[in-house]
């Protein structure tokens, strides 16, 4: 099965008011290109989760600048000048996340679990609202599971049935979200045909992946 | 000292305290630097959190990998021996306590070794990232520090700032000395001989205990 489809089709199973994750970190390993198409459709009222908010100019900072999301939930976002004032405004509410459990919420979210315990976030402001579950003696933090309507993912490879090979640090959270969304969208760097790729090189299964858009050079 | 001086000061004596074959995590800024300074003939493996190990020196402008990076974003290289994974994995790693130190920059740091640094609310608010993890995984927690705030004390019998997590620093080394975090609170242990003792006491928000075993920071 060809799961290849343009920006523009892409673009278009994002609907306003949807829940959206983006792989990468600092912009690296986002899908760049499927983040232009989502500001060109001019979405609004998103809801994101990712890691961080890349840069004004680079990563999901660019669809922040653009005002589509109204709310964030991130670990990190010292290094977009525009989350920052938003939040600070009042236009967007971001909830921050330690970084470690917004991983482990995606991944619960996507393999079935109801939840994770961790002592993560214990006597800080993250706890607020939150059950703590006393386990042999020792308190965590019950952190309950993430999902997204659609996840928009990274790759460095993909052959043409959704197979996922990575580079260097541009993994991160790309992996885990590919299970804990509805529907999962991949730029690939490079696609190859079925069979090319050695399944003992798959670092994603390709079962995750729903459709592929080519995110190298022209 | 002038800042930078003060800087390289603080890091030098930081990497003193690791020892042979062990993990590290360093956090931005300050604490970067103490890679620089590891004494000869220890081999102590970095650890980046947005998914390697074995992270090497900075490369040549002519060998930048925009996918090899570390966790402010920045290009590094990979030494050998080195691996990439997932933010899964990684803080696993981090929360599972398979990182032996841990070296961070803080706002504030109680005498019980409650660290505030990840937000000053209604005005600059960058988020955790991974230093909750951080500081509950990892089994040792080294503060990298000025003592002070343009000469507003740091280090507090309480943090004002919301934390970042609780009863967990264990040592604090800066421009005037290193203090470990104890049952009794501050101790300082090494002393900076360009700041009298007493400078140092007036510098600090909470009582210090002076170190029968008192010596030069060197």
């Amino acid at each position: 099965m060809n799961k290849l489809i343009t920006y523009e089709e892409a673009a278009n199973l994002v609907r306003n008011g949807d829940t959206i994750m983006v792989g990468g970190f600092l912009a690296v390993g986002t899908p760049e290109k499927l983040i232009d198409a989502l500001i060109a459709k001019g979405l609004q009222e998103l809801t994101l989760i990712c890691n961080d908010t890349g840069f004004v100019d680079r990563g999901v900072g660019k669809m922040v600048v653009a005002k589509m999301f109204t709310k964030i939930m991130a670990s990190h976002i010292g290094t977009n000048r525009e989350t920052g004032r938003q939040l600070l405004e009042g236009e967007t509410e971001v909830e921050l996340i330690p970084q470690g459990t917004l991983i482990e919420q995606i991944r619960a979210g996507g393999f079935g679990l109801g939840g994770v315990l961790t002592k993560t976030g214990l006597g800080t402001e993250v706890e607020k609202g939150k059950m703590i579950i006393n386990i042999n003696g020792e308190d965590y933090l019950l952190e309950k599971p993430l999902r997204a309507n659609v996840a928009l993912l990274y790759a460095e490879k993909a052959d043409e049935s959704g197979n996922l090979t990575y580079h260097g640090t541009t993994r991160n959270f790309n992996p885990y979200m590919g299970a804990a969304a509805d529907l999962v969208i991949v730029e690939a760097k490079e696609i190859v045909k079925v069979g090319e790729i050695s399944p003992d090189d798959v670092i994603v299964p390709g079962i995750f992946v729903d459709h592929i858009v080519y995110g190298g050079a022209e | 000292m002038d800042k930078q001086e003060m800087q390289e000061f603080i890091a030098r004596r930081v990497a003193q305290e690791l020892q042979d074959g062990t993990l590290v995590n360093l956090g931005i800024g300050l604490p970067a630097l103490v890679a620089n300074f590891v004494p000869e003939g220890r081999s102590v493996l970095f650890q980046s959190e947005n998914g390697l190990i074995g992270l090497g020196p900075t490369p040549a402008d002519d060998n930048i990998d925009l996918s090899i990076t570390n966790a402010g974003g920045k290009p590094v290289t990979v030494l050998p021996g080195g691996c990439f994974f997932n933010s899964a994995i990684s803080f696993g790693i981090i929360r599972g306590g398979h990182v032996d130190v841990t070296v961070l920059g803080a706002l504030q740091v109680s005498e019980k070794g409650d660290i505030a640094n990840y937000m000053i609310p209604g005005k600059m608010v960058p988020g955790m990232g991974g230093a909750m993890d951080l500081l509950n995984g990892a089994k040792k927690v080294i503060v990298a520090m000025e003592h002070t705030a343009k000469g507003a004390p740091k280090l507090l019998t309480e943090c004002t700032l919301p934390l970042t997590a609780v009863n967990a620093v264990d040592l604090i080394v800066t421009e005037m000395g290193v203090i470990e975090v104890t049952y009794e609170g501050f101790v300082l242990t090494e002393y900076n001989p360009y700041f009298p003792i007493e400078e140092i006491k007036a510098a600090t928000g909470a009582p210090l205990i002076i170190s029968s075993a008192l010596k030069q920071m060197v």
